[in-house]
């Protein structure tokens, strides 16, 4: 117990480190998410086999692959890239960035899956109402459409953002100075491993704690006006 | 030079490779069998863990579906804990961890179990797929129709058989989609295995590049033999599910002639 007392700072950048990375790639995801839910559901065959073909992909490989191909091979990418083109010398993909942009990338096509299911959730009455008053496209997604799909769209969220946490310890295996990678350096020095490793277990409880309280809010925040059984 | 019609297969890949393509077919398939090696260790622990923390989920389900006082408060935490953290730090607590304690070293386990790094993955793995599995068992139980039930205790069944034969065949059926994503999701963290010095699929691969000092080929190998064995295990459960859950398929609409 003294010795996480001691080395609390150290666990605490950690925390901050993962509770970064872990917005970061919710963002991401979320973008990607709405990108892919409206390639799924546009009338288009090519949007719709891309958008299939990523889902796909990201339900057949392990987050932590995609991870190393992205830190190492994207690196080498870059690399060939800034070569070829003569636009850059030599770019570094950080742990940092590769972890956004890995786990963004694998949590966006659970966000598609998501979203899609909202959407198709809302009446199709309501958008038609919507462009019989003569409401644009942006006036419609703005006011009818997303109002909604948050409301629909919480529950499998919520889901998607607690597993996203848990996602996040994968960092620490490329080497990013997470709370995970913080936690079993102190624990190694200090020859209390255990200690340590529990004590980034409850850390992670309790973010998933505090999470669940925002995410409570905002369920009642987007229910407003709907009658619950 | 030989004729292009004369070149074998092999002739074709050793050219690709070494002068049109930034990935070495050569060398993955020089390493093909380590590769399928590989394989075997990530179904072998995948497998053993989801069988074991499958059976130990039957009980404790039944327990929490049926408020089993003091035991569903202990289970609830055992799951809510198991869920609420990653396998990740999961694994390292056993493996790294346990080493802590001396009696836990000078115990008889140590040597043969405790100390090992195929052991320590094994226990971690099963408490994680066993506290996933109770969580979604206890809802399809929680969902028998209360129907069912009764109709069952007017045939005289007793506790025992009414669970036997009514409620956990109906429950194990509307499990059983839940239990297609848990089972690609413990393939999925089944990586966890590479980081604690085991060889499975995405160890080979790890272990190929960082011999090669290669970028993609131990990556996109690994990527590929992950992707071929999660779409079999789809097909299966989607087979199973046929099977299983035949009578909820929507009826085919009778022609109208």
């Amino acid at each position: 117990m003294e010795s996480i007392w001691e080395y609390r700072y150290l666990l605490l950048d950690g925390t901050i480190v993962t509770v970064q990375l872990a917005v970061g790639s919710l963002i991401l995801s979320v973008v990607l998410g709405l990108a892919g839910a409206s390639a799924k559901l546009a009338r288009n065959p090519i949007s719709n086999r891309f958008a299939s073909a990523y889902t796909t992909l990201v339900r057949g490989v392990p987050d932590l692959v995609l991870m190393m191909l992205l830190f190492y091979g994207g690196q080498q990418i870059v690399n060939d890239l800034g070569t070829v083109t003569g636009w850059w010398d030599y770019l570094e993909i950080n742990q940092f960035i590769a972890g956004i942009g890995s786990i963004g990338f694998v949590f966006g096509a659970y966000m598609t899956e998501t979203f899609r299911g909202a959407i198709l959730a809302i009446p199709r009455g309501q958008i038609e109402a919507g462009i019989s008053c003569g409401m644009t496209n942006l006036t419609i997604f703005l006011r009818i459409t997303w109002p909604q799909m948050v409301r629909h769209a919480l529950p499998s969220f919520t889901n998607n953002w607690l597993v996203l946490i848990k996602a996040t310890a994968l960092v620490s295996v490329i080497g990013l100075h997470d709370v995970v990678w913080n936690a079993s350096t102190a624990g190694r020095s200090v020859r209390e491993p255990f200690t340590f490793m529990f004590a980034v277990l409850l850390i992670y409880l309790a973010l998933t704690a505090i999470s669940d309280i925002g995410l409570r809010w905002l369920d009642r925040r987007y229910s407003a006006g709907v009658r619950s059984a | 030079m030989a004729n292009t019609s004369e070149r074998t297969f092999w002739d074709y890949l050793a050219d690709v490779s070494e002068n049109h393509s930034p990935i070495d077919f050569v060398l993955i398939a020089d390493h093909l069998d380590k590769f399928l090696y590989g394989t075997l260790v990530t179904l072998e622990i995948t497998v053993l863990s989801l069988l074991i923390g499958g059976v130990l989920a039957i009980p404790l389900a039944i327990a929490r579906a049926q408020r089993q006082r003091g035991l569903n408060g202990a289970i609830l935490s055992f799951t809510y804990f198991f869920r609420g953290t990653p396998l990740l730090v999961q694994t390292y607590l056993f493996y790294y961890g346990l080493a802590q304690f001396e009696f836990i070293r000078e115990s008889f386990l140590w040597a043969p179990i405790l100390s090992k790094a195929w052991w320590c993955a094994l226990i971690a793995f099963t408490l994680n797929t066993a506290a996933y599995t109770t969580e979604f068992l206890r809802g399809a139980i929680e969902n028998t129709p209360r129907g069912e039930i009764e109709a069952a205790r007017a045939c005289g069944m007793s506790r025992l058989t009414l669970l036997w034969r009514i409620i956990l065949p109906s429950a194990f059926r509307r499990a059983l989609p839940a239990y297609s994503n848990e089972v690609i999701f413990m393939l999925h963290s089944s990586v966890v295995l590479s980081t604690i010095t085991i060889q499975d699929i995405l160890g080979v691969g790890r272990w190929l590049n960082g011999r090669y000092y290669l970028a993609y080929e131990g990556f996109i190998t690994a990527m590929i033999f992950y992707m071929i064995l999660v779409f079999i295990i789809s097909r299966g459960f989607r087979w199973w599910e046929n099977r299983w859950l035949a009578h909820l398929r929507p009826r085919p609409l009778l022609s109208t002639q």
